[in-house]
């Protein structure tokens, strides 16, 4: 039985019912509906929308929405987990520094990742409200929303929402009689997963070739035509609204002690799980709610091993599902919380295969600036390859081992390589007996004992 | 470079004759007004183009680069870095499939070997009819739904070898 077309069509969808979701403890969903329509200007405005823009806006200094969002502890939720507002306090401003640029970061594309697209194709409101809350604190001048290109519908919603707020006065000259001035540009890319880095994203924007910059001068002090320029995830941004309305103490709260990060996070899980999908849920929620709420694994296979926050993180075993999944605890056990969506790998599933999969990706998205991002990912490809054919020779994990290091912290410009050494490394550690497996050949040097062509 | 090294290659790319659409070259001036410098809009000046021409060819970008300002070999140089600017002619319809792990995880496999026997062409080529070009793509933020892909502006998941057959049908 084949599916018709529209049922086969994607909509990103929240698993949670909108009954289970309210303002005080879901700042970040509570106002969508189950349809997944979207929500226009009225609605927002007669669901709390703006409220933070107007109570702030000339009303509190600049500094003081910094603290605020300092003390809240909203750690980046493009996936490295710096302070949002600790980034913000280093930005330059002041007499004689120009008025630089917000940058929202909607390049969405690591592996396993889908949440920032519920947030944009059916709220785009929270994050313009984010934005403008953002610009105040930066004393940004404009701000852009670089949005991958194969987002259309998100593409549809902002332009609208951007224009409605506009029209409105949210956006535009003396924004609520605030006297602060901004406005906001969608800036839509055009491929490759390295525009998401925060410096290639920049040097995107500008209209170059997507190759990210040496740090420092960090983006804050030089970004975007040399201007201070500040670069946040749309789930961190989407996150300032609630803390500066409902304060500090609240958004603390919200992750009921299971952790120091404040507030929620949209947690995932995709994989072979009976029901894949997407939740706003405390930080700190452990691997283990989240697969149960996904309905567990699906045929009642078993967990093999599971990438906590997309392509980038580092393998974690079922021993590992009771960890709080929140920054600093997950990056104690070899991983990352990275983006916080699960991708979840049944027994019956090779971490070889994947890991040849995950490496081609790196590969292929490499910018070519770094020689061992360039040149070493090619060769980890290639001897994953033999090893997933069983064609693998003794020394092959060695000499994994070795790139994985190579690839590692400080050896490149971004964090691109290190990304790829992440599920490498810890791969290799967790699941030796695979890759030996694969390994049937002593070393060879290569004028000796030729593999006769048509034997393997 | 000086000047008539760089006229004279511009001239050499230039020798298809391509003529920028009067409304395309208006839209990109339009672009201009969202950026500090011109250089910034040359992304959607290709993105205009290829609108209209389906892909980039050759002779569009000295084109452009006059627009913007900006030497030929700058235009040149994005144009050839991102993976959604063609620079050779598509198909009426790209299929984007998602390769990435979650789908690979799903098999997306064996709905790429689907799509690949039904057409009858691997990535990176397209049906003689020209109809359909096939591309992988980055993790296309379905990954609940995998295997996903795209068609044109249309995104679908999950999606069983079964289905592609119909699924194509309504892309003429
Ligand atoms: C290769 C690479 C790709 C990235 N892709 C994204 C992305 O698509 N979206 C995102 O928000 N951050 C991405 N990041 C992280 C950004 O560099 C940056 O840390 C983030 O946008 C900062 O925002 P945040 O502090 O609010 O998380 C990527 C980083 C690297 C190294
Ligand atoms: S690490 Fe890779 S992606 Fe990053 S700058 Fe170097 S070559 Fe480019
Ligand atoms: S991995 Fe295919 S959509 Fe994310």
């Amino acid at each position: 039985m084949t599916a018709s077309r529209s049922s086969l069509r994607y909509r990103c969808q929240l698993r949670q019912p909108a009954t289970e979701r309210r303002a005080e403890t879901h700042p970040l969903t509570w106002r969508l509906h189950d349809d997944n329509r979207l929500i226009g200007l009225d609605e927002y405005l007669d669901k709390d929308g703006y409220v933070a823009v107007r109570e702030v806006l000339g009303k509190q200094s600049p500094d003081e929405v910094i603290e605020q969002v300092k003390e809240a502890n909203v750690r980046g939720r493009g996936g490295a987990g710096f302070s949002a507002g600790m980034k913000w306090s280093l930005t330059m401003k002041g007499e004689g520094i120009p008025r630089g640029y917000l940058v929202c970061n909607a390049d969405e594309m690591e592996p396993g990742t889908f949440k920032d697209r519920l947030l944009l194709e059916q709220q785009p409101h929270l994050l313009i409200e984010g934005m403008i809350l953002g610009g105040y604190a930066n004393n940004s001048r404009y701000g852009y929303i670089f949005l991958r290109g194969e987002y259309v519908e998100a593409a549809r919603a902002l332009s609208r929402a951007l224009e409605e707020a506009r029209a409105a006065g949210w956006l535009g000259n003396d924004i609520a009689g605030s006297g602060f001035d901004f406005d906001i540009a969608l800036h839509t890319g055009a491929g490759r997963y390295i525009c998401g880095e925060e410096t290639a994203l920049i040097s995107s924007l500008e209209g170059s070739r997507a190759n990210p910059r040496a740090k420092p001068p960090f983006p804050g002090q030089s970004g975007a035509w040399g201007k201070p320029t500040v670069v946040n995830n749309v789930e961190t941004l989407c996150n300032v609204p609630a803390i500066l309305r409902h304060g500090v103490e609240w958004y603390q709260g919200l992750s009921g002690g299971r952790s120091d990060d404040g507030g929620t996070k949209l947690y995932g899980v995709s994989g072979r799980v009976n029901t894949p999908g997407l939740w706003e849920l405390p930080i700190g929620t452990t691997g283990q709610e989240l697969i149960d709420l996904a309905g567990g694994i699906r045929d009642g296979k078993a967990l093999k091993t599971w990438l906590p926050g997309g392509g980038s993180t580092g393998f974690l075993l079922p021993e590992h599902l009771e960890l709080a999944l929140d920054f600093d605890t997950v990056g104690q056990y070899g991983s990352r919380m990275g983006t916080g969506l699960l991708t979840v790998v049944t027994e019956e599933q090779s971490v070889v295969s994947l890991l040849r999969n995950l490496e081609q990706f790196f590969s292929r998205e490499s910018c070519g600036w770094c020689t061992p991002c360039r040149d070493g990912l090619p060769w980890v490809v290639k001897i994953l390859q033999s090893i997933e054919r069983g064609e693998g020779e003794q020394g092959d994990i060695e000499l994994l081992e070795d790139l994985a290091v190579k690839l590692g912290p400080g050896k490149t410009f971004c964090a691109h390589a290190p990304g790829a050494a992440m599920p490498l490394q810890s791969g290799l550690k967790h699941f030796r007996d695979e890759f030996e497996r694969g390994i049937s050949h002593r070393p060879r040097a290569a004028h000796e004992d030729p593999i006769p062509v048509g034997e393997v | 470079m000086n000047s008539t090294a760089a006229s004279r290659t511009d001239a050499r790319i230039a020798t298809d004759a391509f003529i920028l659409h009067d409304e395309d070259r208006r839209a990109i001036v339009h672009e201009l007004g969202h950026y500090e410098q011109p250089q910034a809009a040359c992304i959607e000046a290709l993105k205009i183009v290829q609108r209209r021409h389906g892909w980039v060819p050759d002779g569009a970008i000295p084109a452009i680069a006059e627009v913007l300002g900006v030497g030929a070999a700058d235009v040149e140089g994005v144009a050839t870095f991102y993976s959604l600017i063609f620079r050779q002619p598509v198909g009426r319809h790209v299929i984007l499939v998602c390769d990435s792990s979650s789908c690979f995880l799903t098999d997306y496999e064996s709905l790429y070997a689907s799509l690949s026997e039904t057409l009858g062409i691997c990535f990176g080529q397209t049906t003689p009819d020209g109809r359909f070009t096939l591309l992988p793509v980055c993790c296309l933020g379905a990954c609940d739904r995998g295997p996903a892909l795209m068609i044109d502006d249309d995104t679908y998941g999950p999606v069983n070898p079964d289905d592609v057959a119909e699924l194509l049908e309504a892309y003429a």
